[in-house]
């Protein structure tokens, strides 16, 4: 091995990038020693009054809401039969998979027991809890998920018939996914029906549910043009033609999509608003707040997308998408922490600790080198050649 | 097969989720057990001595308190319920001086605790009492998200074993004929036990004998669907740190909605998603036909076209050969002709 190769090879080991992802990566590890020696209350400023923190508001709530790409990704494909978005298919399956394995990887920091998990569904089942619909969902889903994006990995290591015998399930395993995403997507929102004592009336509502899952498509539609654009320029040396071809196309067409989708999502909030008949909290602090995601967050994206598919700016339809994603996470954060325990006084309200914003970024730094690796190695952003036109 | 076996065990997992909560999502409203009991507190009665703090710590061997139980400058500060305490008592100041207000697990009658916990690890016992199994607790706290007086506390100080801790109504106690621990120790009598309907007839004969001195209402008796432990007051409930906007709706009621859309999304979806896939596939097909339909209406054509040009090249090819021959014949006969002529002259010559 010639010195150059070596001091090419040293300096893509500590790239920016890599440098920060290792301190995050090493905090990350101190934190979790001291979670677990020193229990919840060591790293966290979750206390009696305020049970859940941001490793639920993040880490959960966001965490599965933008993971939905994976499922309106694959029911445009092969449900809607909308073929030239094929080739997105599997960015998004690996998002998602990984994003939902996030999502429980997380939750074993939040929960007291975390070797406790799998009780509810196999030791005594709470079958009126929304949170064992959503258990037993995300449990499932993530189990379709990973069947779905077993094809790359069996095309990686070259095992040809179980591969052809799973690219035969894709309808079914499609299907099953939309199903489970729609239960576990509006029962995160349905778990808040359950204390309207606790939650402000303008997000209360027993329309929580629909609203959750209608925003997740909003979600799905977003991330799939927002990370592609953030994948696009790391991996654009692994992307084939047909992927770079049809990514435009894909862009308008998701942008149209969720342009649509999002008007509809403002609307029912607003019938909400009517039903409730909680006009008259708008003009409060919280109303100010509330009109702020609303406007800013949900209209303004939705009239982006419209105008960037009218004059097929891809540039325009990006930046509706990054607010889009960024406004899910303000209405996640919303529900679960700002309008939740709005009746306590300031004193007693929820702010999350250093320990438990390190461990979120952690989560979320494992997600990209994760994802980076994956997509670096299988067939992905490409079509494998030995595979090539067949699914 | 692989695919059927594996359609079938999710069809199950999906009938599993949708049989029991359908049953239970079925808006039925279910009376108290006959034998449910509780306790009433009259806020005019106490004092706020914190003796049945004391005696809930003894009986339940919680850890000593930071502050003696005979110090009473705690109740200057509000408090709640914490992993340490299961009641405390906090006074509130009114128009006609300080009232002291106990407060604890209200044990309801469906409760949210239990009506959440997907372990099942809260139940609401015949005796009234909603107990607490930490055997399968997972510690996910959405027992304490649910609980609308904010009552269960967890033990975020512990690494591996955190519980939820509340009252418990000394359940072990009141298997062995004894009265909960704060019942017992109070020297006003500011709580009384029994079976619930007795506290309410109760409660509403001292409101009724001294109308002046209560508020008419049994705080309890319908809040949240109702609950086990209940309070009477000379003052506003509100003032005395009891929501008034928690409605009657118990909290099985306030979810019963989304657990029953579960089953129809598991019926529906599918069917719907089939047909939308069949409509496209369809639409795909019929796409497909008319595209080859067209390419052979082209070929015909084509077909057609180029044999009508074939017959007429021949045709002109025919003609043409047919006037070849005759131009040669023609020549042939001239140049017979002529020999014929010359062979005359010839013999005319020779003559």
């Amino acid at each position: 091995m010639s010195a150059e190769t070596v001091a090419a090879e040293k300096k893509s080991l500590f790239t920016p990038f890599n440098i920060i992802a290792g301190i995050i990566l090493i905090a990350g590890l101190v934190v979790t020693v001291m979670r677990f020696t020193g229990g919840l209350g060591a790293v966290t400023n979750l206390d009696q009054n305020n049970p859940w923190g941001i490793w639920i508001g993040f880490d959960l709530l966001c965490g599965v809401a933008l993971a939905a790409g994976g499922y309106t990704t694959s029911a445009a494909c092969y449900v809607f039969g909308l073929k030239k978005y094929h080739s997105a298919v599997r960015p998004a399956i690996l998002t998602a998979f990984l994003g939902y394995a996030l999502v429980v990887f997380a939750l074993h920091y939040d929960v007291g027991r975390p070797w406790r998990l799998p009780y509810p569904i196999f030791v005594q089942q709470g079958t009126t809890s929304l949170l064992f619909e959503v258990g037993l969902c995300v449990f499932l889903y993530l189990t379709v998920l990973f069947i779905e994006f077993t094809p790359a990995m069996f095309e990686w290591l070259g095992m040809k018939k179980i591969r052809n015998v799973v690219v035969k399930l894709t309808l079914a395993l499609t299907i099953m996914g939309v199903v489970l995403s729609t239960l576990h997507q509006s029962s995160l929102g349905a778990l808040f029906t359950i204390a309207p004592s606790k939650l402000h009336p303008l997000w209360y509502s027993q329309y929580l549910p629909v609203f959750f899952f209608v925003s997740s498509i909003c979600a799905g539609l977003s991330m799939v043009i927002f990370e592609g654009t953030l994948s696009h320029k790391p991996m654009h040396h692994l992307m084939d033609e047909e992927y770079l071809d049809n990514h435009d196309g894909l862009i308008l067409g998701f942008g149209k999509a969720a342009s649509l989708v999002l008007f509809g999502y403002f609307s029912i909030k607003v019938i909400g608003l009517a039903y409730d008949n909680n006009w008259h909290y708008l003009t409060t602090g919280y109303g100010a707040w509330f009109l702020v995601e609303m406007l800013g967050f949900v209209a303004l994206p939705s009239f982006l997308y419209a105008i960037g598919v009218r004059d097929r700016s891809i540039p325009v339809i990006k930046w509706a998408a990054a607010l889009t994603v960024l406004g899910i996470v303000v209405n996640r954060f919303n529900i679960s922490l700002v309008a939740f325990n709005y009746q306590l006084p300031s004193a007693q309200r929820y702010f999350p600790s250093w320990g438990e914003i390190t461990i979120s970024l952690f989560v979320v730094t494992i997600g990209v080198l994760v994802f980076r690796f994956v997509s670096t190695r299988m067939p992905i952003f490409y079509e494998h050649p030995d595979y090539k036109g067949e699914h | 097969m692989l695919r059927r076996t594996f359609l079938g065990l999710l069809g199950a997992a999906g009938a599993s989720v949708a049989l029991p909560m359908s049953a239970k999502a079925g808006g039925k409203k279910f009376g108290p057990h006959p034998d449910t009991q509780g306790v009433l507190f009259d806020a005019t009665r106490c004092i706020g001595c914190r003796q049945c703090e004391a005696a809930c710590n003894e009986v339940n061997e919680l850890p000593a308190p930071d502050k003696k139980f005979d110090d009473l400058s705690v109740l200057d500060t509000e408090r709640r319920t914490d992993e340490k305490t299961y009641t405390i008592v906090n006074k509130y100041q009114t128009e006609t001086g300080p009232v002291f207000r106990k407060s604890q697990c209200n044990h309801c009658l469906e409760p949210a605790c239990a009506s959440a916990c997907f372990v099942k690890a809260f139940k609401k016992e015949p005796n009234g009492a909603v107990s607490y199994d930490a055997s399968v607790c997972v510690g996910c706290r959405y027992c304490m998200v649910a609980c609308p007086f904010s009552i269960p506390a967890y033990e975020y100080g512990e690494p591996l074993t955190p519980r939820v801790m509340k009252c418990t109504m000394c359940a072990p106690r009141l298997a062995e004929g004894k009265l909960p621990g704060c019942v017992e120790r109070c020297p006003k009598e500011a709580l009384t036990f029994g079976p619930r309907d007795e506290l309410i007839k109760i409660a509403r004969a001292r409101i009724n004998a001294f109308p002046g001195k209560y508020v008419d209402h049994v705080y309890g008796e319908h809040e949240m669907g109702g609950t086990s432990w209940m309070y009477i007051s000379g003052q506003p409930f509100s003032e005395i740190g009891l929501r008034e906007d928690l409605g009657t709706a118990s909290a099985p009621e306030l979810t019963a909605g989304a657990l029953a859309s579960v089953p129809i999304v598991v019926g529906l979806w599918p069917v719907l998603l089939g047909g939308i896939y069949a409509v496209s596939k369809r639409k795909d097909k019929i796409a497909n036909d008319e595209r080859v339909m067209a390419v052979k209406d082209a070929l015909s054509k084509a077909a057609d076209q180029a044999e009508k040009k074939l017959h007429e090249e021949l045709s002109k090819a025919e003609t043409a050969s047919q006037r070849r021959i005759e131009v040669e014949v023609k020549k042939a006969v001239e140049e017979a002709l002529s020999a014929k002529d010359e062979d005359a002259e010839k013999s005319e010559e020779e003559a």
